[in-house]
């Protein structure tokens, strides 16, 4: 093959691959600015693009008072999950993640294992245990459940954070007198915190827009966010879901350019 | 020597005691509770006191559950292929970006993980519905007189879930593709090799792990999509989510409930599985070299 015709080649190579790969961004970040777009319709419908613009269905907002509860239910429930998920998670981690013992490597395969079964079944299976051990559902049924659902986001980014810890600086720690307590608190803790803090951010947001758990696990006293989202749509396309939506969107924005900001999301999730 | 990780004045591990709450925890909230499903679904009655495997038989003696079955592991293939299609160009791209263009291309990929799946869902009922973008812009230049249904149809529903599992995909191809050494590239073009053919004989093999980690993950996620299958699929297609919840919920039928979510479980690990089979294979090529 000449020169040429290599170049050419390469050159086809290379702008087949670029496009499909802008084409296929273009495709991940459209349906959001969309929704964004669409939130600041004058009109009553979903209509592309809006005949005019305001911002009412910002303000009809501050009078869904169902979405507004189903929302605190939402956060409350998110934060006590996280909060349980980064005590019971970074502990676990710790002692697997450094142990070379059939016990972890099991313990291991099964912290991570809530990540592969279908939700859906752990759901119906938490509200049949949950019935007949006589726990009503409450707003801790769908803590304890949505706590098993998102440790294993804490667990999978603490292990990754603790397998690049150098264990020569814990035994220098150790040489230079400081107890262990001392050394976790002064070494380990301060180095692996961003890979906590990524996991826990994950495991907040999968917990606040969990559904499979959440459908089994609530009832109209507990309602939550995405399930009363859920149902709002299957009965019409209201226009408040999607000022709703473009709030979570852009929220959701804000947040990931925080956490890229003081742990690098981006990079530890490449590894 | 060989108590070296072990001996008790070891301070580089830690007690493996630590995970006992996450374990307890396991063991009566996660472990038990599937227990309890396993063996309700081993019950032919809905008071569960006739032991059996009627409920079992039921499903798999019944057309329209076979159907609802294998729609499903269908939607999930299509689904994984059309991410495999679009992500690994992406991947690519990013493994040769500068470090401010790879950010940007990670926050995008990210932003459809960690929306709210309802938003994400509700995203395209806008882009897809009979008033929706694509059905103005083909009236508005003229080319269609009524608006096109898409919604509630296979193409549009794969469309949706290959954007929302794009992330699963794209993760850990990055991550395959940025452990390739970039020379084995270079010496394959200095052999001769044109870029397609290096393509196909040297990049694909060995970013292999990758595909199948992403495969697995975006196989699993999209067959497990209630909200989005809902939504976008609407009632003319039933998956084994939405026919596990109506059996569940609408019907209160638990015990043949807990033998769908069984019958879904083991489909879900067998393809699990046969990934992972797949990639010890595949990890066992790229040694090779």
């Amino acid at each position: 093959m000449s020169r040429r015709q290599h170049n050419l080649e390469a050159l086809s190579f290379q702008i087949v691959m670029t496009v499909i790969a802008i084409l296929a961004l273009i495709l991940i970040v459209s349906p959001s600015l969309v929704v964004v777009i669409v939130s600041f319709t004058s009109g009553f419908s979903l209509k592309f693009p809006p005949p005019g613009y305001s911002t009412r269905w910002y303000l009809e907002l501050w009078n869904a008072w169902q979405l507004q509860f189903a929302a605190r239910n939402s956060v409350v429930v998110a934060l006590w999950s996280t909060g349980l998920s980064i005590v019971l998670g970074v502990a676990a981690s710790l002692a697997i993640s450094r142990s070379k013992r059939l016990t972890a490597k099991l313990l291991d395969s099964l912290f991570m294992s809530p990540l592969v079964l279908p939700a859906l079944a752990f759901g119906l299976a938490a509200l049949m245990f949950f019935s007949l051990i006589g726990l009503p559902v409450s707003l801790l049924t769908l803590v304890i459940g949505h706590t098993i659902v998102c440790v294993p986001y804490v667990v999978r980014n603490t292990v990754a954070a603790l397998a690049q810890l150098e264990p020569t600086l814990l035994e220098s720690s150790a040489i230079l007198g400081a107890s262990r307590l001392y050394t976790f608190r002064r070494i380990v803790l301060p180095l692996i915190r961003p890979g906590i803090i990524s996991g826990a951010f994950i495991a907040f947001m999968s917990s606040f827009d969990n559904v499979p758990v959440s459908l089994f696990l609530r009832d109209a006293a507990t309602d939550m966010l995405p399930i009363r989202m859920w149902q709002d749509l299957e009965g019409k396309l209201d226009v408040t879901i999607a000022a709703l939506s473009s709030v979570l969107i852009i929220a959701t924005i804000a947040l990931m350019a925080i956490m890229e900001r003081t742990t690098g999301l981006s990079k530890r999730l490449t590894g | 020597m060989k108590s070296a990780t072990t001996a008790p004045g070891d301070v580089t591990s830690f007690s493996l005691g630590l995970a006992l709450p996450l374990g307890a925890a396991f063991a009566i909230f996660f472990v038990l509770p599937l227990a309890q499903l396993l063996y309700l679904s081993l019950h032919n009655d809905t008071a569960a006191t006739v032991w059996g495997l009627g409920q079992y038989i039921k499903f798999l003696t019944d057309p329209f559950s076979l159907s609802v079955l294998g729609s499903t592991l269908l939607l999930g293939a299509e689904v994984t292929l059309a991410c495999l299609v679009l992500g690994y160009p992406i991947a690519w791209l990013y493994q040769r970006s500068g470090s401010r263009v790879q950010t940007l291309i990670i926050m995008i990929v990210l932003l459809p993980l960690l929306t709210s799946v309802v938003v994400r869902t509700f995203a395209w009922i806008v882009i897809l519905g009979r008033q929706g973008i694509i059905n103005s812009v083909l009236q508005s230049l003229g080319l269609i007189g009524t608006p096109l249904r898409m919604i509630y149809t296979q193409g549009g529903l794969i469309a949706a879930l290959a954007q929302v599992q794009m992330p699963l995909m794209v993760l850990p191809l990055i991550t395959a593709i940025g452990r390739i050494d970039p020379n084995l590239s270079d010496a394959s073009a200095s052999l001769g090799a044109g870029s397609w053919r290096t393509f196909v004989k040297v990049l694909l093999p060995l970013s292999m792990p990758g595909i199948i980690a992403g495969c697995t993950l975006t196989y699993a996620a999209a067959i497990t999509a209630f909200i989005t299958q809902s939504l976008v699929g609407g009632g003319q297609m039933l998956f084994m989510p939405m026919y596990l919840y109506q059996q569940a919920s609408t019907l209160q039928n638990w015990p043949f409930a807990a033998a769908i979510s069984i019958i879904f479980l083991f489909a879900v690990l067998a393809i699990v599985a046969l990934f992972s089979t797949l990639g010890r294979r595949a990890r066992g090529y790229g040694d090779i070299r």
